[in-house]
């Protein structure tokens, strides 16, 4: 609870704040709690992840991406009510859905009854190896890491096409009215 | 680049705990939390640090940035070449049972060899990104 009181403090933190470099070392914290809120909750691999690319790599991206921009956002020119009423109605909208879902932890919710069961009693002894989480990961649900490889892969290639390619164009308009 | 001695002292000896320790993600997934994903995010924040520290042309020493743009479709290749051979042996694609002897032990080889997929790209990846992120600041 005391994570989550924080989680919300520092979002609104984020929204308030002028200052990009702030927003970004504030999104960093987040990303920690966040990391601390998913340890709570028995995810540590998950968590692993956050911290790492939540807190981590993302914010020197943000920051790199700072010292290529300004770093003081410019004050909206009117006050956005339908964006607030819009954001109110969803949240609104998403509270109430969590009332039919079955409450928090139980053990004979839905996701719990599927493949589930099988995953926990027979990997082990299909795969041999102790660790849950990497057997499906990686083998019962190899195609969808392969397509999540993928992705990484195509996001990679894709920010260093933008980056790196505009560069070799500017220099070949440069090198243009020379010859 | 002149900077604090403390800071460079402190992240030369960082820098191997940070390694081993994503070393130890990568191949201690199988039993603890972590993977290749996390491996190599790791591995990538060993790196980035290192160019904090010492400069980027420094990393590049370490980390060359051919070596690291190549390493972005190695890893998907090492994916998609694990699934291939499980094919070539007469399984089905990303049917790991067949690449040993009994499917068990085959099944956590291909884990080992997807995983080390996964590290590759998403190692080679992030370090390419921030390259080229701190070449344009330049």
């Amino acid at each position: 609870m005391a994570l989550l009181t924080m989680l919300a403090a520092v979002t609104v933190g984020v929204v308030r704040m002028r200052n990009l470099f702030g927003v970004v070392v504030l999104v960093g914290a987040y990303s920690f709690l966040m990391a601390s809120v998913l340890v709570v909750l028995d995810a540590p691999d998950v968590a692993m992840t956050e911290a790492a690319v939540g807190a981590g790599v993302s914010t020197v991206i943000l920051l790199a991406t700072l010292h290529l921009t300004k770093s003081m956002e410019y004050p909206h020119p009117r006050k956005a009510y339908l964006p607030l009423f819009v954001a109110a109605v969803t949240g609104a909208v998403l509270i109430w859905g969590t009332y039919s879902l079955p409450p928090f932890g139980t053990a004979d919710a839905p996701i719990h009854q599927h493949v589930a069961p099988k995953y926990l009693s027979d990997s082990i002894k299909e795969t041999m190896v102790p660790n849950v989480v990497t057997s499906v990961l990686a083998d019962y649900r190899g195609f969808d890491t392969l397509g999540e490889t993928t992705v990484v892969f195509t996001a990679g290639i894709g920010v260093l096409l933008l980056l790196k390619g505009r560069r070799r164009q500017r220099r070949e308009g440069g090198g243009g009215p020379a010859e | 680049m002149k900077l604090d001695l403390i800071l460079r002292v402190g992240t030369k000896v960082l820098l191997p705990l940070l390694l081993l320790f994503a070393l130890y993600v990568q191949f201690h997934g199988e039993l603890g939390p972590g993977g290749g994903f996390q491996a190599g995010v790791i591995m990538t924040g060993a790196v980035i640090l290192y160019a904090i520290i010492f400069g980027l042309n420094a990393a590049k020493r370490i980390a060359p940035q051919r070596l690291v743009e190549a390493m972005v479709p190695l890893g998907v290749l090492i994916f998609a070449g694990t699934g291939l051979a499980a094919m070539l042996l007469g399984g089905n694609f990303l049917d790991y049972s067949v690449l040993a002897a009994d499917p068990p032990h085959g099944r956590e080889l291909g884990i080992i060899l997807v995983e080390a997929g996964v590290l590759v790209t998403v190692s080679g990846t992030m370090t390419a990104i921030f390259y080229a992120f701190s070449e344009r600041g330049r």
